[in-house]
């Protein structure tokens, strides 16, 4: 099967700050690619350069055909395919969670209020939220804003969808509820591509654990991978994360 | 010291003290809306403009907020008649109170601006909207509502502030006072009352201003908290 996500030898630099240095992966249609690693080894930046949040100095990246390289790039075609949950939520404060949901398939897709509004009641319903739709997200707690989050970018029917460690700023059991939300995602056939350190979740969801390090992909492998680590980091990665 | 007040002396006059205070009302609406519309497109302009507009705005708002008021006054009714064109006192108080008031709503703007985290914006650029868009829905909106309170009081102080352009005899409050006074020699009573009048009409404009808040920021209205 094509993949749906293709980086190679993708460079990206801070100044002279090397972040990544040819990094190289691809996800097919309906994998579920976990990217964990220590903070700085670039799993973040590797994420947000998918979705042309950074630019790229070197390599190229294929997004469901769209080419991120590509200076002509149109970028609101690529994020009409691709859907992007962030740590931080970032809900819009001063609107409702349904009018959250609404406003990309209203602004972008020119869908009518009445049939939006179902919509948003329709994706509150997949992430266990129907009866917070009037709230505000500051009436939430941290694991329903997060849901929100995920359900606004559903609501875009994205072909793609990336998670930025999205359930860090959460305790154990709001972490608990976005985990469930995003597996039955995945069960669903959703392309997903997660930076985490939920070591557990990788090796039971994930049809692909991407470890970087270093800024590169230092060692790739299926969910089985964490226990049987080949490179002395991962292991040591792992390890401290026990 | 045996002054003796009369107020009732100035009871004839209450249909000019009428008219001043439309005429200030007048005056102070127009510029408190044109100053809006100017000063947000300039702070929206020096926050995302190309360099030379910023630079620009830059120049106006540096301009305007480092000279008098009064000053400028003089110059925009001396200045355009010069070029030809009649206009009357009244409108050219409004024209300065506006080029005033829009510098100052700028730098307001550009503050409520600036404390919308730019991971908002990165969030509705990750839902496919457009710039305009995002400014529109994301920033903009969420940026006044945090510095209307900043917006109001800037606002009253114009109200205030245009009894100044009595001095191009601007038909307004405080010219329709000095007239008033220089009839009846009843200097002390006249601008007492005007004093007193200002002062209602701040109340006015305050209690107008946090009407309208509440009737565009829901969030506030529902939940009673800052943003």
């Amino acid at each position: 099967m094509s993949p749906i996500v293709k980086l190679t030898d993708v460079h990206k630099y801070f100044g002279t700050y090397k972040v990544l240095e040819g990094v190289t992966f691809e996800v097919p249609r309906g994998g579920v690619a976990a990217i964990i690693g220590q903070s700085g080894s670039g799993k973040s930046t590797a994420l947000r350069c998918i979705n042309a949040l950074e630019a790229i100095q070197g390599g190229t990246i294929d997004v469901c055909g769209h080419a991120i390289q590509d200076p002509e790039l149109n970028r609101r075609a690529l994020r009409c395919d691709v859907g992007m949950v962030f740590q931080s939520y970032n809900l819009f404060p001063h609107l409702t969670v349904e009018q959250n949901i609404m406003l990309a398939p209203t602004c972008v897709k020119l869908m009518r209020k009445p049939q939006a509004r179902d919509l948003a009641h329709q994706v509150l319903a997949q992430v266990g939220l129907a009866e917070k739709a009037e709230h505000y997200p500051e009436q939430l707690s941290g694991g329903q804003q997060q849901r929100v989050a995920i359900a606004r970018s559903l609501a875009m029917k994205p072909k793609l969808m990336l998670f930025d460690e999205v359930t860090s700023a959460l305790d154990p059991q709001l972490t608990g509820e976005v985990l469930k939300v995003m597996e039955e995602l995945a069960r669903g056939g959703m392309t997903m591509i997660l930076v985490t350190h939920e070591m557990a979740f990788a090796r039971k969801v994930a049809s692909q654990v991407i470890y970087m390090h270093k800024g590169t992909v230092w060692e790739t492998g299926s969910g089985t991978m964490l226990d049987s680590p080949r490179t002395a980091e991962l292991r040591s990665f792992v390890n401290n994360g026990l | 010291m045996s002054y003796r007040f009369d107020f009732l002396a100035l009871l004839p006059y209450w249909r000019e003290f009428l008219w001043g205070v439309l005429l200030t009302l007048q005056i102070s609406a127009t510029a408190t809306v044109s100053g809006f519309i100017i000063g947000t497109i300039c702070a929206i302009a020096r926050a995302d403009g190309s360099p030379f507009i910023k630079r620009l705005v830059a120049t106006y708002v540096e301009v305007i907020r480092n000279t008098p008021l009064l000053v400028q006054v003089f110059i925009a009714y001396f200045g355009i008649a010069t070029l030809g064109v009649h206009v009357s006192a009244n409108v050219a108080a409004s024209i300065a109170l506006t080029v005033n008031v829009g510098a100052y709503t700028c730098e307001i703007v550009r503050a409520g601006l600036q404390s919308i985290h730019r991971s908002q914006m990165e969030a509705a650029e990750c839902l496919a909207l457009s710039r305009t868009q995002i400014y529109w829905h994301v920033v903009i909106r969420p940026a006044i509502e945090r510095v209307y309170p900043s917006l109001t009081s800037q606002y009253v102080l114009l109200m205030l502030a245009s009894s100044i352009t009595s001095q191009i005899s601007a038909a307004e409050l405080t010219a329709a006072a000095n007239r008033i006074q220089s009839v009846t020699f009843r200097s002390f009573e006249t601008y007492i009352a005007v004093g007193f009048i200002y002062l209602v009409l701040s109340f006015v404009v305050r209690a107008a201003f946090a009407l309208f808040g509440q009737t565009v920021f829901t969030r506030r209205r529902k939940l009673g908290t800052a943003l």
